[in-house]
């Protein structure tokens, strides 16, 4: 009960969704620039480093299996790329490594480490800034699964460090490592900064600290977690141990989460439209971290500045946002006004 | 609430065994002071090690690593560490890598999981002989996981882990997640005996996941019977002699060549850790071949020189031992001090 009061009082605080005032907001043409013969496929996730590098784990492929095995092993299928401050392509990151199949997400911590998450291999990889696999978190299922498993897996709180389904990944200020796991499972680990597993929490239901499924997560200053609860169409609010401290529920599908830096920090939620509609959902809204709604913008489509299934968000600043989508095949790099 | 409390009690025992952790019986172990050498395998700019499960060094102490990437590839490393080639790429016995070895002529042995196949490659990478026979393409995709094991037949592995010699050349498999067996074939490949079947058993010449082998220099075999939680020794024609029972989870063992063996034995950390099952895992323990424990070095941790699920010891100096690590896809060379290890 005493969980569930900050939630209420937020919710009366704060006007309907609908009447969250416009951002107005460009979207630049041509924000990366790939070779000729290199495509992106589903973008898992967009990411940005101290100096403005661009960092894209995208679904280029698909995983092939092998035959003639004693077992079905998937190989392949997502790739990562890194591209300038300006956009232009630079280089592949991790090529052929065992830990890239189905792209989830990539976020560069404070220091300038790239870290990817990968939702079929089960797997979280730290690269230092010379690109050397520095941590693995997880691990990828040896074989796979014939016939197909159940897309949702068990959802328990599962009292171990490997993952089913992860789909994100953030640290606090002391480096605590905090995964979203996410899709097969329903519950946030917590590492510390060297990768040690000390707890997880949640599971898939519909209460309190509980998960539909757990989409995306971010940390602010006073090391706070906020996870996309999208299923349950919420953003929950925990403190550092997992206890839960409010929901903000006015925000959709939130599938997509970045937190900004530095004082005053906001939260970008985006209210996915699911990858088979155009007609509902898209919008992103900025968010104050009292769960009140700053504003809003954009709309699910095909055109500029609108959205296909927005998968991640890399706010640079207050007003520079990288978007990553699943259903465009892009990424869009916004200028809010 | 009597049955509540021990439903959850048969719960968390049932998931203690489902990820095969277990405290090592053994007490008053000393602990043998070492250090890791930093980035000791230099890799080529864009190539990365995948699951480092098997690496092993030849005479000019070379490092092999058999390893887990995109594909399952063999690296071949100069004694410093520096990359000088791969062998077998594309090659048609690899699919899973599980172990490496180099015997007494430098004759590098891969032995893979996913073909079901075992490869003698000359020194300079030449395929000189194969055991076992990859599944057939042809017959479409098995289920995973695989229905029961068929009767365990001569030539044909079901899912093998590791190989090793007499000093007569003989060889010995162990024959491994879905048989449960160890194989003796002569030093041409012909079958001679073996000691298990395709079923898993507890008593004594009987495995479950025989998951590691050496041959000592008297010709005995050791086994690292893993889901038994035992080594087991067996003498040249596999009859078995005795068990080692506490060490933890019988992993993976290294015997040192020479005069004076040593064995190794992992107690490696799960794939699958609860908080707190670092603080009783991941431990490689020192022994003299009679049994006598020497001492311990060792701990889990995701960076070097912590372990990380130790697959593979390579002890061809037992003072400069090189680990294979499965999850932190990574070769660490350790070095003990002088006299440390002795």
């Amino acid at each position: 009960m005493k969980h569930l009061m900050p939630a209420l009082l937020a919710a009366t605080l704060i006007a309907n969704a609908q009447d969250a005032p416009e951002i107005k907001f460009d979207s630049v043409p041509n924000a990366l620039q790939l070779p000729a013969g290199l495509y992106l496929g589903e973008v898992g996730g967009v990411a940005t480093n101290s100096r403005g590098d661009i960092f894209v784990y995208t679904r280029t492929g698909h995983p092939t299996v092998t035959i003639g095995t004693a077992r079905p092993f998937a190989h392949g299928g997502s790739r990562l790329f890194q591209f300038d401050p300006a956009g232009k392509f630079v280089r592949e990151i991790g090529k052929d490594t065992y830990a890239f199949m189905y792209a989830a997400q990539v976020r560069v911590d404070p220091n300038d480490n790239v870290w990817v998450v990968d939702e079929m291999t089960n797997m979280v990889i730290k690269f230092d800034a010379q690109r050397r696999i520095a941590m693995l978190l997880g691990r990828k299922e040896e074989s796979v699964r014939i016939p197909a498993r159940a897309p949702s897996g068990t959802g328990a709180g599962q009292p171990t460090d490997l993952f089913d389904r992860p789909t994100d990944v953030a640290w606090d200020a002391a480096g605590n490592i905090f995964v979203a796991d996410g899709l097969g499972n329903a519950r946030i680990a917590k590492f510390d900064k060297d990768g040690k597993f000390v707890k997880s929490w949640g599971k898939r239901g519909n209460g309190p600290g509980e998960f539909a499924n757990v989409r995306s997560i971010a940390v602010d200053a006073e090391g706070n977690v906020y996870a996309a609860d999208g299923g349950n169409r919420r953003v929950q609010v925990f403190d550092n141990n997992g206890e839960l401290k409010t929901a903000f529920t006015n925000v959709g599908n939130a599938q997509a989460l970045c937190m900004t830096k530095g004082p005053n920090q906001v939260l970008y939620v985006s209210n996915s439209n699911p990858p088979d509609d155009i007609d509902r959902d898209g919008e992103i809204y900025k968010m104050r971290l009292d769960g009140t709604i700053a504003g809003k913008f954009g709309r699910p489509g095909k055109l500029p500045k609108e959205f296909g299934t927005v998968n991640a968000i890399a706010c640079r600043g207050e007003n520079t946002l990288y978007i990553g989508e699943i259903g465009n095949l892009r990424v869009q790099k916004l200028v809010l006004h | 609430m009597k049955r509540m409390t021990s439903s959850v009690v048969l719960a968390v025992l049932a998931a203690g065994a489902a990820f095969a952790q277990r405290k090592a019986t053994i007490e008053n172990v000393r602990e043998i002071p070492f250090s890791t050498v930093p980035n000791f395998l230099k890799l080529p700019p864009g190539e990365y090690l995948g699951e480092s499960v098997a690496v092993a060094t030849n005479s000019k102490g070379h490092i092999f690593v058999y390893h887990r990437s995109a594909n399952t590839r063999l690296f071949e490393f100069d004694q410093t560490g520096n990359f000088l080639k791969e062998i077998g790429s594309g090659y048609y016995g690899f699919e899973f890598s599980h172990s490496v070895r180099v015997d007494k002529d430098d004759n590098i042995w891969t032995v893979d999981e996913g073909t079901n196949m075992i490869t003698k490659f000359s020194p300079d990478g030449k395929v000189l002989m194969v055991l076992g026979h990859r599944p057939p393409a042809v017959i479409g995709v098995q289920l995973a996981p695989p229905g029961p094991s068929v009767p365990a037949q001569k030539y044909i592995f079901c899912r093998p882990t590791d190989v090793g010699w007499d000093p007569q050349g003989n060889i010995f498999v162990s024959d491994g997640y879905c048989n449960n067996r160890v194989v003796k074939y002569d030093k041409n490949g012909r079958f001679l005996a073996q000691a298990g079947s395709e079923k898993a058993g507890k008593a004594l010449g009987e495995f479950n996941l025989p998951h590691g082998l050496q041959v000592d220099g008297q010709g005995n075999v050791w086994v690292a019977d893993r889901t038994n939680a035992r080594y087991q020794v067996l003498d040249n024609n596999l009859k078995p002699m005795r068990e080692i029972t506490n060490l933890g989870v019988g992993w993976t063992m290294c015997i040192s060549p020479g005069p004076h063996q040593y064995a190794f034995f992992s107690n490696s950390n799960p794939n699958g850790n609860m908080p707190g099952t670092w603080d009783i895992t991941g431990e490689i323990y020192k022994a003299e071949l009679d049994g006598t424990v020497i001492g311990k070095f060792g701990h889990p941790g995701k960076m070097a020189p912590g372990f990380q699920v130790v697959h593979m010891l390579d002890c061809r100096n037992p003072n400069e031992i090189i680990v294979g690590e499965i999850e932190s896809w990574r070769v660490q060379k350790l070095v003990f001090k002088a006299g440390g290890a002795q």
